[in-house]
């Protein structure tokens, strides 16, 4: 908790932004309770706390969206009781958020100057493009975009959406950046380049709040790490006293061992379960795949988003068909014509997108659970409440899922609970073949846990394991083996002495490994 | 029944209150008789209508089928001299056959509902005019067949039997609807078809079905209108049927989004579209003005629905915010 580790230059600035004892309640919670913190110009903040620690509620009152019940926050040598939405954004604080608000139909020049275009002299206010194009082209310069300012933004990737969005924050002259987990979305090289734009920011003066679950990137970027509990603040690290143990432990109050656990010593592989011999998928559709699954293992899947790993579990469950090659389940030959083939045989997708795939937010706890074996809850083709009750109770003792009651609609839930929902979902069935596409984004840390607690419980239990993970601690920590993709094929695939993040990059980006 | 469901019933029977007081016609058998027998040939076409309605679709081509196989009907029965039963169970086919085109299309050639039934309205209006080569379909002079007579147009105790089968299969329908295997999929692919699909339900089958079932029900309700008409010109018989059964499950609660509805809230919302009807009639409205008063009052309806939500919410917010309060000043 001291601030003796910042640079000296930070030290002898006043603080561009600095909160005291700001303090927020909701109906029956207490969101923020007393919580101080200080931003200096040309700092990295990072900004990190479990789900509900109160780093929403923080963002919202820095954005003015929401008032604070008590406490100062002083912009720039001027003390506020509240910002307004104005007042926090002709201060020189922008944000980027998690979920982009990109204009995906428009071009790049058009994002950032969005209703406050230049215009031409006349009558018919017409867009003045060319002195737009000049405006855009130094901010596009500054976050060391590799893109023009007329490409359509549909066509950029994440992280190339993400630098627009910087270059908007730029081009309103922001002092403080605050972006809310960037790189959640993010495939490991282009969190590089998004990292390298908050350096850049930084050597411009420019102070950054940098929310994150990832731990090792906010190791890597951050100057001072904050972190959230419950409201309060648990700790503040210096520079050289960030770590990713240390982060943890101030976030939960105590050490996770689920790490260590799942990184045993290698088991013995069982016989393969799911075997893909020379598979095409739409998306890739000249580059044949092939893997095996083995029963009791889990098995990593690692790559670049966009290499094809979704679409591969996509065809795996059935929901598109392949173009070619052949499936095996325990050796036989499988057809799938659709998902409820696939579920038919045991084989189980906990989807990328939890709210639009994964679960019916609008349905309950246990209507969400039986419905992918809802004729086994039903007699006569008439729903046995009663039947659906147990068997969602059971899932929620088992997996601690925390509601009121299974009648609770899942839409309330926090995304961790969300997700151990479409995870019971399957338990209740018995899987012989799990497929997890990014099973964690978005969860907080004791949740992860949690989950990774559970994935190997079902791989002891002899299931097929197969995650999708663009985290590379998660992929590492979690596999037995990783197969890594590259545009469409699998480019290798790492035993247990081979892991390494270096390993598991290379092969992403089609080199061999050391 | 929902509060939803009881607010409405509350409604009918306020706006019967007052009919009922300024015009005492309103409650003569005769009234009542006449106005229940349009509500079971309404309601039946209506059902089919939620049906679709619930999985996100809808299904545009209802007059016109219900003009297409009323016309097909006594064509049968009358010139063709088919045996009316066998009439009967053809037609109800045919309503099958066509809400499986239906369903196929929007399913797996992945059309718009929109697109596929609007196209179907244009197109079963046009074939049934072609049939009759513009002219009308009905019955020779003295043409009688008592059995079929009894069950579409007939009453038992005072009672028309149209309302009966409509009860009788609100009832089947209803358990199919809300207790069903079948009915919690059409609900969880109104709500959200990707992850229905994402759970292993067969969506499409599911869909399917749910456009079959509105073909049946439509073809039923086409020989009920038939037999109540006896002559039918195909030009004008049936239009806006469609709408008429769309209004009633907006009435009824049902989001035209899917997902959302219950089978009592579009019977509720037949019953007071014909309350309306009648209303016009008995109170000496112009009926040029029948579409504006019933427009008007759906309007009402929604309006004053979502509005009552957002009071609600406000409400809940403002109840917990003083328990909170209360439990901070406790401590």
């Amino acid at each position: 908790m001291n601030y003796s580790d910042t640079s000296i230059a930070a030290s002898v600035t006043a603080p561009f932004l600095s909160l005291e004892n700001v303090r927020k309640t909701y109906p029956g919670v207490v969101a923020l309770d007393g919580f101080s913190m200080e931003v200096r110009p040309g700092e990295v903040i990072g900004l990190v706390g479990e789900n509900g620690a109160g780093k929403s509620t923080l963002m919202k009152i820095l954005g003015g969206v929401t008032t604070p019940d008590s406490g100062t926050i002083t912009v720039d040598g001027t003390a506020h009781d509240r910002l307004s939405v104005e007042g926090s954004l002709g201060s020189g604080i922008a944000f980027v958020h998690q979920e982009l608000n990109l204009f995906d139909n428009l071009d790049v020049a058009a994002n950032i100057f969005f209703g406050r275009e230049p215009l031409r002299a006349g009558p018919f206010k017409l867009v003045d493009r060319a002195k737009l194009r000049t405006m855009v082209a130094p901010l596009l310069k500054r976050v060391g975009a590799n893109f023009s300012a007329d490409t359509q933004v549909a066509t950029l990737s994440l992280a190339q959406q993400q630098m627009v969005e910087i270059a908007k924050a730029l081009s309103i002259e922001a002092r403080l950046v605050i972006l809310d987990e960037p790189t959640s979305s993010l495939p490991l090289a282009e969190t590089d380049k998004l990292l390298d734009v908050i350096k850049a920011l930084k050597a411009d003066g420019i102070s950054v709040i940098f929310i994150s679950h990832r731990l090792h990137e906010v190791e890597r970027v951050a100057d001072r790490v904050v972190v959230l509990r419950d409201g309060m603040l648990a700790g503040t690290l210096g520079k050289h006293d960030i770590g990713h143990d240390q982060m943890v432990k101030l976030m939960i109050g105590r050490m996770l061992k689920e790490r260590e656990k799942a990184s045993e010593a290698a088991r013995a592989p069982g016989a393969v379960a799911l075997s893909a011999k020379a598979i095409r998928t739409p998306a890739y559709p000249g580059r044949p795949v092939d893997l095996d699954v083995r029963r009791g293992e889990i098995l990593g899947l690692a790559g670049l988003v966009g290499s094809g790993r979704t679409e591969l579990a996509r065809v795996f469950f059935g929901i598109d068909s392949k173009l070619g090659g052949a499936l095996e389940l325990d050796g036989k030959p499988l057809a799938l014509a659709s998902a409820a083939d696939a579920v038919a045989h045991g084989i189980f997708l906990v989807p990328e997108d939890r709210k639009l795939t994964g679960i019916l937010l609008d349905l309950s706890i246990a209507e969400n659970i039986s419905l992918p074996n809802l004729p086994a809850h039903a007699r006569r083709s008439l729903v046995s409440t009663s039947a659906e009750t147990a068997t969602a109770e059971k899932q929620k003792s088992n997996l601690g899922i925390k509601a009121p009651s299974v009648q609770t609609r899942t839409g309330t839930l926090s995304g961790g609970n969300q997700q151990k929902v479409v995870l019971g979902k399957w338990l209740a069935m018995n899987p012989k073949v799990m497929i997890l596409d990014e099973p964690t984004r978005g969860i907080d840390i004791g949740a992860k846990a949690e989950i990774y607690g559970l994935m190997r419980a079902l791989a002891d239990a002899g299931v097929a394991v197969l995650m999708i993970s663009s985290d590379m601690e998660e992929v590492i920590g979690v596999s037995d083996r990783i197969a890594v993709m590259h545009e469409g094929q699998i480019s290798g695939i790492l035993d247990k002495d081979g892991f390494s993040q270096e390993n598991v990059l290379l092969l992403a980006v089609g080199k061999q490994p050391k | 029944m929902s509060k939803k469901d009881l607010g409405l019933l509350i409604l009918i029977l306020v706006v019967g209150a007052i009919v009922a007081i300024i015009n005492p016609r309103f409650l003569l058998p005769i009234n009542l008789a006449n106005t229940s027998n349009l509500i079971g040939l309404f309601g039946i076409l209506s059902i089919g209508q939620a049906f679709v309605i619930i999985t996100g679709g809808i299904e545009l081509s209802v007059g016109s089928v219900v003009a297409l196989l009323g016309t097909l009907f006594i064509d049968f029965i009358a010139v063709r001299e088919v045996a009316w039963p066998l009439a009967f169970v053809l037609i109800l086919v045919l309503g099958a056959i066509i809400g499986l085109v239906h369903g196929w299309l929007i399913t797996r050639l992945k059309l718009q509902p929109f697109v596929v039934t609007l196209c179907g309205l244009l197109i079963y209006r046009g074939v049934a005019r072609f049939y009759t080569a513009d002219g009308t379909a009905g019955f020779a002079f003295g043409q009688n067949f008592p059995d079929l007579e009894f069950l579409t147009a007939g009453r038992s105790y005072g009672v028309p039997n149209s309302f009966i089968a409509l009860i009788v299969i609100s009832i089947v329908m209803w358990v199919v609807l809300h207790r069903s295997v079948f009915g919690r999929y059409l609900y969880a692919i109104g709500k959200n078809e990707e992850a229905a699909k994402y759970s292993g339900i067969r969506t499409g089958r599911v869909v399917m079905a749910a456009y079959v079932i509105c073909g049946v029900l439509t073809a039923l309700s086409a020989i009920y209108f038939a037999m109540y008409t006896r002559s039918i010109s195909p030009a004008s018989h049936g239009q806006f049927y469609e709408l008429y059964a769309i209004a009633a499950a907006v009435l009824g609660g049902f989001s035209l989004r899917g997902g959302e509805g219950s089978l009592i809230g579009v019977i509720l919302g037949t019953v007071l579209l014909q309350e309306l009807q009648n209303l016009v009639n008995l109170l000496g409205i112009p009926s040029s003005l029948n579409f504006a008063v019933m427009g008007g009052v759906i309007l009402i309806g929604v309006l004053v629905d979502q509005q009552w939500g957002v009071f609600r919410e406000r409400r809940l917010m403002v109840d917990a915010t003083r328990k909170s309060a209360a439990g901070a000043a406790a401590e």
